[in-house]
């Protein structure tokens, strides 16, 4: 199987505007997620990782979405000395909900909100020859994007492949997890007893991938595998089987046993459900040998960014050999406990998992081994 | 080699299976026009009523295009995949539950404010829980999909397809479904045979 290198990366969140810069802040336990009063998105105060009202903000050719993604991808691009004019090179997007917070602006015009719209704007910006690939496919569209560019680097069809994700935060986003009581009323606690809810968080992540030898020695994506429930659009898998069977797919793969896996980043949403039958699925395919973690505490949740975000910090963890800490954990809450990690490890990290669930029962997975 | 099996075509208020217009229904409102194919076809599925318009058409289109089963083919649930695209992710829908949030938001609402709830509400009818993807672009763009399709196929991770185009905005829409197997048939599964059953209701027109 061609070997899937990772050659640059890049993380925008309200920590920092480099990978560097966020895991620096990360290693020192410093958290983006704050106690945030913003009457523009809701009455009440909440807990989320947000960008200040004055970064990024609209400039008449881009919205607050596509600068995100223009600063994101436009330093993996230098970084790795890409050039998007190159045939042999694909861009492909991650989001969710991308410009709709333009709604709360009154802006309706679904051609300034699509999807498709922003995607045609950042390929005409950098120059990329190719339409984007755009995934929206719920909270796994990063990881998705992902073993989508993995997969059209193996098949031969593209060299490289930039694949980035964006998602703010707005009362539409808010106002609708609110609605399903999903979001805690302080700081998120991922698999601990006390865990009631998400927070929220904005950022983008981008990553370039390459099937050029040239860049061996580099950390690789290795493996991947998407999947789905079939039990219910906004609730989780009782059994956590499904999860399971895509970690094991992945695994298979990548080629690499479950006891190889040292450490996985979890999606760990800190709701009930999600981290009970991500618990279950960890057990299943078991990898529950491994340490675990969710950076939920210190990004929130950042929806179609997060498969990105959360990839490119447990690459960087692989590179450093640390791994951090789950913040706002302390007891477990789970029926089948993990390794959550509760303080700055050194370890070497040969082979890491990082998976993802989303509303639509759907759930992915990768593998990425030095 | 990858065939079309079957495939469905859901526009215009008229429905095709496999290239054969099945039904056309008086010309109504998409609400009216999703409700009165649900009942003429006898479809019993209260899920049915709480979905959005994106997943009530894709629902349809696909429970009409897999009519005559699958079962025989003894896939197993993880063998079957979902890898659908449109041009308006979930806009139809965002504006209904944008217009509730100045009152009392609606869950009921919002939790179809993703399109790819029409692939986990395709999947819980069927039972599919093989691979997934929702795609948004601007025009249905056969090749990518056949690319990304005959890759899942030929790698392992999956036996069989439901591909295609489910958009919804205020009244346009249009479903194209395929079903990809691997599995003699006369449709051989290309980017131009998918592009001609797309563009069915254009040659019914002629």
């Amino acid at each position: 199987m061609k070997d899937v290198f990772v050659v640059a990366d890049n993380i925008v969140s309200p920590l920092g505007r480099t990978t560097a810069e966020n895991f620096s802040l990360l290693r020192e336990g410093i958290a983006g997620v704050r106690h945030q009063n913003r009457p523009e998105m809701s009455d009440q105060p909440f807990y989320a990782a947000l960008f200040d009202r004055d970064e990024f903000r609209e400039n008449g050719r881009h919205t607050k979405f596509e600068q995100l993604l223009i600063a994101s991808i436009g330093e993996v691009l230098v970084d790795a000395g890409v050039d998007p004019a190159d045939p042999g090179t694909i861009l492909i997007l991650s989001t969710t909900k991308g410009n709709i917070g333009l709604l709360e602006e009154g802006i309706e015009d679904p051609a300034r909100i699509s999807l498709t719209g922003s995607a045609r704007l950042l390929a005409h910006y950098f120059g990329f020859v190719h339409s984007p690939v755009v995934v929206s496919n719920a909270c796994i569209s990063g990881i998705l994007a992902l073993v989508n560019g993995m997969r059209l680097i193996r098949s031969g069809r593209y060299e490289t492949a930039v694949v980035a994700g964006a998602d703010l935060i707005s009362k539409f986003v808010l106002s609708g997890f609110g609605s399903f009581q999903a979001i805690s009323a302080g700081y998120c606690k991922p698999f601990d007893q006390a865990r009631d809810g998400i927070n929220l968080g904005e950022g983008a992540g981008a990553i370039v991938l390459s099937g050029n030898q040239r860049y061996r020695g580099r950390l690789r994506l290795r493996g991947g595998s998407v999947g789905n429930d079939a039990n219910h659009i906004s609730g989780p898998s009782r059994t956590g089987e499904e999860l399971a069977h895509v970690i094991t797919r992945s695994l298979a793969d990548a080629g690499c046993g479950p006891a190889k896996i040292d450490f996985i980043s979890a999606h760990g949403t800190a709701t009930l459900y999600n981290d009970e039958m991500e618990a279950r699925a960890i057990t299943l395919a078991r990898v529950q040998g491994a340490q675990v973690n969710s950076l939920k505490g210190y990004y929130g949740h950042t929806l179609g960014a997060a498969g990105l975000i959360e990839s490119i910090v447990t690459l960087e963890s692989m590179r450093e050999d640390l791994v951090l800490p789950s913040p706002g954990y302390e007891t477990n809450g789970v029926s089948t406990p993990l390794n959550v990690c509760t303080s700055l490890l050194s370890a070497p990290l040969e082979h890491c998992l990082k998976t993802a669930s989303g509303f639509g029962g759907c759930n992915a997975a990768i593998v990425m081994s030095k | 080699m990858e065939y079309i099996t079957a495939s469905c075509v859901i526009t215009d208020n008229r429905v095709y299976h496999s290239g054969r217009l099945l039904w056309e229904a008086p010309r109504v409102g998409l609400p009216d026009f999703l409700l009165s194919a649900y009942q003429h076809f006898g479809f019993q599925y209260p899920k049915f009523y709480k979905m959005d318009h994106l997943s009530k058409l894709g629902w349809l289109a696909a429970e009409l295009m897999l009519r005559d089963g699958l079962a025989a083919a003894g896939y197993r649930p993880e063998e079957m995949a979902v890898v659908l695209s449109n041009g308006n992710s979930s806009l139809d829908t965002d504006y209904k539950y944008f217009a509730t949030i100045g009152d009392i938001p609606s869950p009921a609402l919002f939790v179809y404010t993703l399109p790819n709830i029409m692939i986990g509400e395709i999947c819980i009818r069927h039972k599919f829980k093989g691979e997934n993807a929702f795609f948004v672009s601007e025009l249905f763009d056969a090749g990518f999909i056949e690319t990304y399709v005959r890759d899942l196929m030929e790698t392992g991770n999956a036996r069989a397809c439901i591909c295609g185009w489910v958009d919804v905005l205020g009244e346009d829409y249009s479903a194209v479904l395929f079903l990809i197997e691997r599995k003699l048939s006369t449709l051989p599964f290309t980017a131009e045979n998918m592009n001609r059953l797309f563009n069915i209701q254009n040659a019914g027109h002629e």
